[in-house]
């Protein structure tokens, strides 16, 4: 018998943003607890107060460098309202739409290429100086290449929708201030086809690993839990940039359906907990400790009723029914799931692409002004929730925001605690590969803790460990 | 005369402070239309950052940085060693190495830190000191490329 311990994993590493893991063991090396310490604090909120309606959409791109479209899509969806529009003109709404598409195209790409990737191919066992991108390259340099070139591809997409790459400025409040010019248009329609070659053979490297790796994907971070997305009003598709509100439970059954976003704080309550800075969002019909939900790409695979583009449709019906139709609740299927939204970000591309309404001139509508606005958009980490109000002079005077990260809160401490029980109890020594299956764990949520608390980016991870007294015992720290 | 094809790619966030060094910067440098330099301004390095670099002879990287005690610091990076990659920390040194690794293609490199004092705190604008060391950092590196520029053949000379 040793003394009691406890591990801090900090900070994490592939992640976006600075987080810290603690684990405590007993004295028979047995977890107690673990948990994801946030270690940032909240800020923007309050920054924002004072700025014009106007010119928020722009300013909050700066919450975060990974997923800037999504902030500013929210907030001008949130914006629509303030100005009284709740229907855009066609062209404005689709070229909202073929913004967000190439933001989550390029985001899940990323992931599951340059952070995932090498933990899939090498294992979660596998010596650190090999589980990385570069090891990865070396041997499959192709892949490399088609990550950078998917990207770019939706990287181009943002700067002809929103104007420019960072700080973009096409989602205005009350629609759009552009529209695509053909030669644009065409120079995309010549790379689709490659996009869907490329996204269909992704999709088969996560379906593959998900389906060969079936005894690790079932019991690795696998647990009931609620999932909430947003899901198209009249029939339920998936739909990454406008729907209703759907929750539901661990069974499939209905707890939140077809609720108006405006509505969101009727139905959520952010609860505290003085051990992190990040809130933890529940469901108030079902209280603080059972009313905690997922969400992101597995979640809305499990809330969504099918997809509306034929190729992502077929996988998503597979990836049902590889648990029967009912909720899945592994976390390692989260990677199959963002490359079955990649193809669909493809297809809604190219549908959109031969849409003659991205070249229409009715790009802003007018509506009589209102003093508060939700926005809501699923942003490639799940859902994202903009709330303001906006005085006379039209100056916020209250924001919140509820970001994806912060949904996954609760999630992501329960598979924090499903592995550290699972590979660490019991064990005398703590490896470093160890430690990184609850890094896996933590990544497969793509969690971006700084977006989550609102400060500086910073990567890495910390693991630490302490015994029963509270005593340091080890700390692994790794750099990004 | 072939001219290299220059870049410079100045990263940062401006609503964190002095993290914006690096747009601002880059901002500066565009205004003034060197020849053969183009300009990129980001929120950070990102992988796909490595196909731009692999179609330039000569990259210049200009971040904030707080751990100098000049006004700026200059460095020509000579190690590209692979390093794991994330996507908020991806370092020059890995967006180079990924230009090496999947296309092919090792520019000359160098690294611009511009010294900060108030980076990462929630705030838009450049404190007095940033503003100061852009100056002299912008002062410098005039200077420096105009000088430094010479043909494409003695760049690719120079690197041996």
């Amino acid at each position: 018998m040793t003394e009691p311990r406890l591990i801090e994993i900090s900070p994490v590493t592939r992640v976006e943003g600075h987080g810290k893991v603690t684990i405590h063991l007993d004295r028979d090396n047995n977890v107690e607890e673990a948990r994801l310490h946030i270690v940032e604090f909240r800020g923007f909120e309050r920054f924002i107060r004072g700025r014009l309606l106007w010119e928020v959409p722009v300013i909050v791109q700066r919450l975060c460098g990974i997923c800037p479209v999504s902030h500013h899509l929210a907030a001008a969806k949130a914006m629509d309202q303030i100005v009284g529009v709740d229907v855009l003109p066609p062209t404005a709404e689709k070229m909202r739409r073929l913004m967000h598409y190439g933001q989550v195209m390029q985001s899940h790409v990323l992931h599951f290429f340059h952070l995932s990737a090498p933990d899939l191919l090498f294992g979660f066992d596998a010596p650190a100086a090999r589980r990385n991108i570069f090891e990865v390259l070396k041997e499959n340099p192709e892949l490399g290449r088609r990550a950078v070139m998917m990207r770019k591809f939706g990287q181009d997409v943002i700067e002809a929708t929103a104007g420019k790459k960072i700080h973009g400025t096409g989602a205005i409040p009350g629609g759009i201030n552009r529209n695509l010019p053909i030669a644009t248009r065409d120079r995309f329609l010549t790379q689709i086809d490659e996009m869907q070659d490329w996204a269909q053979d992704a999709l088969k490297l996560a379906r593959d690993y998900t389906l060969d790796h079936a005894d690790l994907v079932k019991s690795f971070g696998a647990f009931p839990s609620s999932h909430m997305s947003l899901v198209r009003e009249m029939d339920g598709a998936l739909d990454l940039y406008h729907g209703v509100m759907r929750a539901i439970d661990a069974q499939g059954e209905s707890i939140i359906n077809g609720l108006n976003y405006n509505d969101y704080h009727t139905v959520l309550t952010e609860d505290v907990r003085s051990w992190s800075y990040m809130k933890f969002p529940f469901i108030q019909a079902l209280g603080p400790v059972d009313g905690w939900y997922r969400v992101g790409p597995l979640s809305r695979m499990n809330t969504a009723a099918f997809i509306d583009t034929p190729l992502a449709n077929l996988a998503h019906k597979e990836l049902r029914n590889a648990t029967g139709g009912l909720p899945n609740h592994t976390t390692l299927t989260t990677h199959w799931a963002r490359m079955i939204e990649v193809l669909h970000c493809v297809e809604k591309i190219r549908e959109l692409l031969n849409d003659d309404d991205l070249q229409g001139s009715d790009l802003v509508a007018k509506g009589d002004r209102r003093h508060e606005g939700v926005g809501v958009i699923e942003a490639p980490r799940g859902n994202l929730i903009h709330h303001y109000k906006v005085d006379e002079n039209d100056q916020v005077t209250f924001c919140n925001l509820i970001v994806s990260t912060t949904h996954n809160n609760e999630g992501m401490n329960r598979a924090v605690k499903d592995v550290a029980v699972k590979h660490l109890s019991g064990q005398e020594k703590i490896t470093e590969g160890m430690l990184n299956h609850i890094e896996v764990a933590i990544r497969a949520y793509d969690p971006c803790l700084s977006c989550a608390t609102h400060a500086l980016g910073q990567m890495p991870l910390q693991v630490e460990l302490f015994d029963a007294n509270g005593g340091l015992l080890d700390t692994a720290a790794q750099s990004a | 005369m072939s001219l290299p094809r220059a870049l410079l790619i100045g990263y940062g966030n401006p609503g964190r402070g002095d993290d914006g060094l690096g747009p601002a910067f880059a901002q500066r440098i565009a205004d003034k239309k060197l020849p053969g330099l183009s300009v990129e301004i980001d929120f950070q390095l990102m992988a796909d950052h490595s196909l731009t670099i692999s179609q330039h002879d000569l990259v210049i990287f200009v971040d904030a940085t707080v751990a100098c005690d000049d006004p700026f610091i200059f460095t020509e990076l000579t190690d590209v060693t692979p390093q794991n990659l994330g996507s908020h920390s991806v370092t020059p040194e890995a967006a180079m190495a990924l230009s090496r690794l999947l296309f092919q293609t090792t520019p000359r490199a160098f690294v611009l830190g511009i010294a900060g004092d108030h980076v990462g705190e929630i705030e838009e604008g450049l404190s007095a000191t940033a503003l100061i060391s852009l100056s002299l950092a912008e002062d410098f590196f005039v200077t420096w490329y105009k000088n430094c520029h010479g043909t494409k053949a003695q760049w690719i000379e120079d690197r041996h």
